[in-house]
């Protein structure tokens, strides 16, 4: 597959995340993770349900304050410059979430507001959006009216409005049909083409091929980290499905 | 500033496509001023008396008739035993039992002192007193009348006394409770939609992606706060239009004052809206949190019982009640014509409320999870 072989032309360091852990009382849902992800790369955290890849992915997107180790995302801490954060990401949470009782036209122009771009800027950043997802004809509908795979491309777009240098993306294809994952992942390789990092996170162990590099995380711990195509010799598997088996088991 | 402006922009085009928020701006003003207004009335009309007349005599028919003439009395079958006066005072079928004994009109030809008997139905206290009262003044007038008559001194007259109602000549209920309900009205709608409006965005998941832009705390309360300080506005503007249109409220006072109070009021009462949905994660958190605040807030406030009727220690926690300050200046207002320096006390209070509510709605509202 023709994804698989692009190569990580960059190699400044945009996360870096050192011994983090998250306790909730005497839960560990993040077990000592440490992982750095360059600019412009795609990187999988691959995991079953309650694996804590969502617990890692809220903290390093500035929504959750991790129970202790170092972490910088996009070069500030996670503890005290969160807001510093925030402007330089963009994130899609596993839930749907704009709001469904405006257009997707409304949605865009108030996220524009809220990251204080121009209506100029939001205008033309919105047309330019709408266009590449392929949303243009439903820019006036309102959100209720459309399939959960073009809201899902919708909260993508929004993602990117302000133009983020780190895109955090928290299992967006789950529940959509394979087509629409598909061109999901095409709109995922352009956004990394110009240059955007992307932090994804699957369960969808196919995708996983997909990044250039992945971790697999298993109750709360990253069982183990890198470039999909090592992993299978790693572990002299066909597919990274059979990597994740092998782990698990 | 912008940002503010975005969020205000999007609720209103939330709450334009809301049927059920649309129809509660327009409807609960409508509602509570034609029913509330109506409802909570002081005044006793209709009060049922039951005679027990057991001397058929010229006085006993006279003071009967005193007590018919009036438009608060209305006699039910009389009765010659006490008895059926208690039976219809126990069935709810009379309010008072008046018990005229025999000899009472012997006891007038005499000049003997005589006495009357009221059973009266104390289960509502107030309406049990005010019967009381107005018993007490028929026959008082009757006994006057008597006094009178076997005085010698007739019509040298004793002292009488003239009141003359200020504020409220005819001491017309409804213009005094409408201006109430209005501050009613403006809590409950800026109280129950800014506190539902915020929590919903959690219940949605829509805050969490508002958590992750650079949004600063302050511009999301303002924004929230914003659009329903409006609608409240608006409301008290069609309330208050009402309450002249269906009872002819005076504004003796500038509206100026009055809208410069109600604003700083209502900033106030969506700061505590906000605060508490920050500390909820549920409608139905807002909900049981706010219906026992309102209550409190309502039944203290002076609203139905005079203030200046509580035990102290009620008076002292009106100082912590914004709706107790908003009922009194907005009668001082509209019914005595008070300005800005007759409401000094008052507007610096609500002022203070209204910076710490929403200093708290602020530190409060996290952007974490």
């Amino acid at each position: 597959m023709k994804y698989t072989q692009r190569s990580t032309r960059h190699h400044d360091v945009v996360i870096d995340v050192q011994h983090m852990y998250k306790r909730f009382g005497s839960f560990v849902a993040n077990d000592d993770l440490s992982f750095t992800v360059r600019k412009g790369e795609i990187f999988g955290f691959l995991g079953a349900n309650g694996a804590g890849k969502t617990t890692a992915i809220k903290i390093l997107s500035g929504l959750s304050k991790p129970t202790s180790g170092e972490i910088s995302v996009a070069g500030y801490n996670v503890y005290n410059q969160t807001e510093a954060i925030k402007r330089n990401i963009g994130y899609m949470s596993q839930k749907f979430s704009l709001y469904d009782d405006l257009t997707l036209a409304e949605n865009i122009r108030f996220y524009g507001g809220v990251y204080g771009l121009s209506r100029k800027v939001t205008r033309e950043r919105m047309d330019e959006l709408l266009e590449q997802f392929g949303l243009m004809d439903f820019k006036k509908s309102l959100i209720t009216s459309l399939p959960l795979g073009w809201l899902q491309k919708l909260a993508f777009s929004v993602a990117l409005l302000h133009k983020p240098s780190i895109v955090f993306l928290d299992e967006p294809t789950s529940g959509v049909d394979p087509i629409t994952r598909r061109q999901f992942w095409e709109l995922i390789y352009q956004a990394a083409e110009g240059g955007t990092t992307i932090f994804i996170t699957t369960h969808y162990m196919d995708e996983a091929e997909y990044c250039d590099r992945v971790s697999i995380m298993d109750q709360g711990k990253i069982v183990a980290l890198d470039k999909p195509q090592k992993l299978k010799q790693e572990y002299q598997a066909g597919t990274i499905y059979d990597v994740f088996l092998k782990i698990a088991r | 500033m912008k940002t503010i402006l975005y969020i205000v922009q999007k609720e209103f085009l939330q709450i334009a496509r809301d049927k059920f928020l649309r129809a509660a701006i327009i409807m609960v003003p409508i509602v509570q001023m034609l029913v509330l207004v109506y409802a909570a009335t002081f005044e006793m009309k209709n009060i049922k008396i039951h005679f027990v007349d057991q001397d058929h005599s010229q006085a006993s028919g006279e003071l009967i008739h005193k007590f018919s003439a009036s438009p608060f009395f209305v006699a039910v079958d009389p009765s010659e035993d006490v008895w059926t006066g208690e039976e219809n005072l126990k069935e709810d079928r009379a309010d008072v039992v008046c018990v005229i004994p025999s000899g009472f009109s012997e006891a007038i030809g005499t000049g003997n002192s005589t006495g009357i008997q009221l059973l009266i139905n104390a289960i509502n206290g107030t309406k049990a007193e005010l019967s009381y009262v107005y018993c007490q003044a028929v026959i008082g007038d009757f006994s006057n009348r008597i006094l009178a008559e076997k005085s010698m001194m007739a019509g040298m007259g004793g002292i009488e006394t003239r009141p003359r109602h200020w504020y409220n000549p005819e001491l017309n209920y409804k213009i005094f409770m409408a201006p109430g309900i209005l501050v009613i009205l403006v809590t409950i709608i800026g109280w129950m939609l800014t506190g539902m409006n915020l929590v919903k965005e959690k219940e949605r998941g829509t805050l969490e992606q508002l958590n992750v832009t650079p949004i600063h705390k302050y511009q999301f309360i303002a924004g929230k706060l914003i659009p329903f300080l409006l609608i409240g506005l608006f409301d008290l503007t069609f309330g208050l239009g009402l309450a002249r249109l269906l009872f002819n409220v005076p504004v003796e006072g500038s509206l100026v004052v009055l809208f410069t109070f109600a604003t700083i009021y209502l900033v106030a009462i969506l700061g505590i809206g906000l605060f508490i949905s920050t500390i909820s994660n549920t409608q139905q958190q807002v909900m049981f949190v706010s219906f026992f605040f309102v209550m409190i807030f309502v039944l203290m406030s002076g609203l139905f019982t005079p203030v200046d009727n509580m035990p102290e220690w009620g008076q002292k926690i009106n100082i912590i009640n914004p709706m107790a300050y908003f009922i009194r200046v907005i009668r001082m207002v509209l019914l005595k014509g008070s300005g800005f320096a007759d409401i000094q006390r008052e507007l610096i209070a609500i002022s203070i409320f209204a910076v710490s509510t929403n200093a708290l709605a602020i530190w409060r509202y996290r952007k974490t999870v």
